[in-house]
């Protein structure tokens, strides 16, 4: 909160350059911060964030022409070690907690306390105790005995800031830390983030979400391309002109798209009580051709089990599955590809992208069998689909060569689109669609999901973000706690709203207007 | 509604010196074809260096009997390697060639030695070692045992099967059918290089060629995302454990060529060590998903190279031991040092 009497920054940095073969990721950025700020930077991935970030971290040297100020004075940071003795701590969306031991053992990783001495025993009572103050401060409802792995992602969290408090670091880096929250867990840890500030700790927060910049942010610093870009003020602060400073253009319309009246084509995929013993106990429902239904809910109350479900990637214990009115056994992911039904998983490096094979490879791998003769690849016609694919869905990529490990999120995204639409399915299951993706590119898929259902496409959106949901969706289901809670839109004739969700998901009516 | 990434349109704050996203994205690609590079040919320069080396230290080192020695010597090391590269590929380890050589051998020589039967030899060494891979592929594959300690149980067991089937005796064939393997070559290159350099482009052409060898490598990068792409996980899995039996039952029949016997107590110890270092030294990740088949043939032959030079130069056995360890150590660090600094922003 920079008033003319304000203290000086806490830190600034001044002309960080980095460049690593090939690459110039950061290119002359500056960044100020002052305690007892909330500082947010945004950029769309690639934009040079998270680098700017392992800069200050330690875990990258800058190029020789910048430099670091911390409290007005010149400092190095050439290792985590110096970063940390500065107070710099990072909180990484992968979180960095040994599961296996407990709270107290992973707040003093590190700085274990030692009963007489460097080469005593641990003091496990001593660490215990020495977090309880910490823990308490911060609201967490678990004991310090308690093993990290048996807490919630949330809580795991509150751990890892507890650790940063505890270690006395000053300025507290969040990296998109609400990505696996709810939207009440969200909300608790906004409180938390505002009673540091009031603590007079600097918060660089990083997130793709609007409305968190917003709610949280005293100043927004913008990249773009490895360039500073500017920063605003809270007073200044619109979506028109932080959209525009990250993209470079405007971008009017974003989530809305042309409702046509609602004229559903007749069933493509009809699921009859399907159970997977755990998460899943009965859901059922339609989807029609040319139709996009969207599936909300909290984080936990088993969507995407439901579509790993459909789509055989997980047994079930009941149920029917009807793709074209053919009931199919579905017992795999081949089977249901095969069956044309395809699912774009929540979690592309993970769970969908071949990080070190080409852009080539990863499209055409669902395809290759089919387009091959006695086994042999006809690379012929998979450079020509990996063209189109790249062309039909501007993905940016130099060649099909490249792998796909160095593209962004968004890029990425489309990659693994593409590698689904070449099979021709006729049910899509999109989990998470624009998860750690940029605005530009979750523009772009959008489009490419109306043009999809507009193709008779029948399309199932999951999303935890209310506004895309309701944006892109013609009806949508909501569930709760393993089960369809409700349907809203569609031949209901219920408007969808973004009340009425969460109204749905948790079972009553929200304390407060939430904002996804 | 397309290229978002286009920068330097707004009215913000205008900025110099942007790398346009394209060009970075070329600049990206051809850092990554000098790292697949280096990764594939990175060790040929040691391979290089050495043949050099030992050519001005020993004298006949070039010699066309000494390199005829050497690719011979290193023939059989190749075609176990290949196998055992299909199988670090998919992130797994095969620990069990050696003694799966020594069962197909000895399984060889008792079927060479039934009258009448003899040409049933090669056939019954391939079978037997394709049999032990699908035994080890079942178990990993099927029942989702780790591949390290299911080979580590086969390397035992296999010995002990080996033995059991020889009585614990060499079993000696001086009219072998297949001897000629072993001893004889065409046009001037001896059999065993000649299977050896097969076995390499016939891995090659599956791994860069076809279908399969992409799900090879897909399945090594990536087995969840294989998954839901539809791969057959478990089928290719099978698949090479069934190839590097199957390559070690071919070793097999080049060894017992060469030999004219097979045992089950000595035959083929510590052959799958030699194998993993081939691969490793040719560059094939241990994690799985990255790798080739000819840097595995460049690892095979520094080995043989480095094995018979040190006898040329009349090192003493035990001194070839640490030097080949510290060699295969070295080779590797260099080439760890050489790969830093590849980043990704």
């Amino acid at each position: 909160m920079p008033m003319p009497e304000s203290p000086p920054p806490i830190l600034a940095m001044r002309g960080i350059s980095k460049t690593f073969p090939g690459v110039r990721a950061l290119d002359n950025v500056s960044l100020t911060v002052y305690p007892g700020e909330v500082h947010s930077l945004m950029g769309e991935n690639g934009a040079g964030k998270s680098t700017l970030m392992k800069v200050l971290s330690g875990a990258y040297q800058a190029d020789p022409g910048g430099e670091i100020l911390v409290d007005g004075k010149v400092t190095s940071i050439d290792g985590p070690l110096a970063a940390k003795a500065i107070g710099v701590a990072v909180i990484y969306q992968e979180l960095s907690l040994a599961p296996n031991l407990s709270v107290a053992e992973n707040i003093h990783a590190g700085r274990e306390l030692r009963k007489g001495g460097r080469f005593g025993l641990v003091d496990r009572a001593g660490m215990e105790r020495g977090c309880e103050d910490v823990l308490k401060r911060l609201g967490a409802s678990f004991r310090p005995q308690t093993l990290v792995g048996d807490l919630s992602i949330a809580e795991q969290q509150l751990v890892e800031i507890a650790r940063a408090v505890h270690a006395n670091a000053r300025i507290l880096v969040m990296d998109e830390p609400t990505t696996p929250l709810s939207s009440r867990e969200t909300d608790r840890l906004f409180e938390l983030i505002r009673t540091l500030r009031a603590e007079g700790l600097a918060i660089i927060y990083i997130s793709h979400r609007m409305a968190e910049i917003y709610e949280l942010s005293d100043r927004v610093s913008v990249l773009r391309d490895g360039a500073y870009v500017g920063t605003l003020d809270r007073a200044d602060l619109s979506a028109e002109s932080l959209v525009k400073m990250m993209v470079g253009r405007d971008i009017s319309g974003f989530y809305k798209k042309q409702h046509a009246a609602y004229d559903p084509g007749k069933v493509v995929l009809s699921v009859r009580d399907v159970a997977d013993g755990r998460r899943v106990k009965g859901c059922s429902l339609e989807l029609h051709a040319g139709e996009v239904l969207g599936i909300a809910g909290l984080v936990g109350a088993g969507r995407t089990e439901l579509a790993r479900l459909i789509f055989g990637a997980e047994p079930r214990i009941r149920g029917d599955i009807t793709v074209d009115g053919k009931t199919l056994a579905m017992r795999s992911p081949r089977d249901a590809i095969n069956a044309g039904v395809v699912y774009l998983t929540e979690d592309r490096k993970r769970q969908g992208l071949f990080l070190d094979m080409s852009v080539r490879d990863n499209i055409n791998v669902a395809v290759c069998g089919r387009d091959a003769r006695i086994g042999v690849l006809d690379l012929a016609r998979g450079a020509v689909r990996a063209r189109d694919a790249i062309s039909a869905l501007s993905i940016r990529v130099a060649s099909a060569k490249v792998n796909a490990g160095s593209l962004s999120g968004g890029n990425q995204q489309k990659v693994l689109l593409s590698r689904l639409l070449e099979t021709k399915p006729r049910v899509l299951i999109l989990d998470e669609p624009t998860r750690g993706v940029d605005i530009g590119a979750k523009s772009e898929i959008y489009r490419i999901i109306n043009e999809l259902a507009r193709s008779g496409v029948g399309i199932i959106v999951i999303s935890s973000e209310l506004p895309e949901v309701i944006g892109v969706a013609d009806r949508v289901l909501v569930m709760r706690e393993g089960e369809l809670a409700g349907q809203l839109g569609g031949h209901t004739r219920t408007p969808i709203t973004q009340e009425a969700i969460i109204e749905l998901a948790t079972g009553s009516r929200p304390p407060v207007d939430q904002a996804a | 509604m397309s290229n978002s990434l286009k920068p330097q349109e707004a009215g913000t704050t205008p900025v110099e010196g942007t790398t346009n996203p394209v060009q970075r994205q070329a600049n990206i690609l051809r850092h990554e074809r000098m790292q697949a590079l280096m990764r594939t040919a990175g060790m040929l320069p040691i391979l290089i260096l050495l043949c050099i080396g030992f050519g001005i230290t020993t004298g006949n080192f070039f010699s066309l009997q000494n390199l005829s020695i050497v690719t011979q010597q290193a023939s059989i090391n190749v075609v176990l390697a290949a196998g055992m590269t299909f199988v670090i590929l998919t992130g797994g380890i095969d620990l069990s060639v050696g003694s799966v050589l020594s069962a197909a051998a000895v399984a060889a020589l008792l079927a060479s030695n039934i009258p009448g039967f003899g040409g049933l030899a090669v056939p019954v060494a391939l079978a037997v070692g394709a049999g032990f891979g699908l035994i080890n592929g079942a178990l990993i594959s099927l029942l989702r045992l780790p591949p390290f300690i299911v080979t580590l149980g086969s390397l035992t067991a296999v010995r002990g099967i080996a033995r059991l089937m020889g009585h614990d005796t060499t079993i000696f064939n001086p009219q072998l059918s297949f001897a000629f393997i072993g001893n004889e070559s065409l046009f001037g290159i001896p059999w065993l290089v000649i299977i050896a350099i097969a076995v390499v482009a016939i891995s090659w052409f599956i791994l860069r060629r076809t279908v399969l060898g992409l799900r090879i490598y897909s399945v090594g990068g990536n087995p969840e995302a294989a998954r839901l792409s539809g791969i057959r996980v478990w089928g290719i899995e099978m698949f090479v454990y069934v190839i590097s039996g199957f390559l070690a039952g071919l070793g097999a029949v080049m060894s017992a060529a060469r030999l004219y016997a097979a045992n089950g107590l000595q035959m083929g110890q510590s052959y799958e060590l030699d194998a993993i270092a081939a691969v490793i030294l040719g560059g094939t990740s241990f994690v799985g998903g990255v790798g080739s088949i000819i840097g595995t043939l460049v690892g095979a032959l520094i080995i043989a190279v480095l094995t018979n030079g040190l006898v040329l130069l009349g090192v003493s056995d035990v001194w070839q031991y640490i030097i080949k360890g510290l060699v295969i150590i070295g080779a590797v660090t260099l080439d760890r040092f050489r790969q830093r600094g590849s980043a990704r922003t």
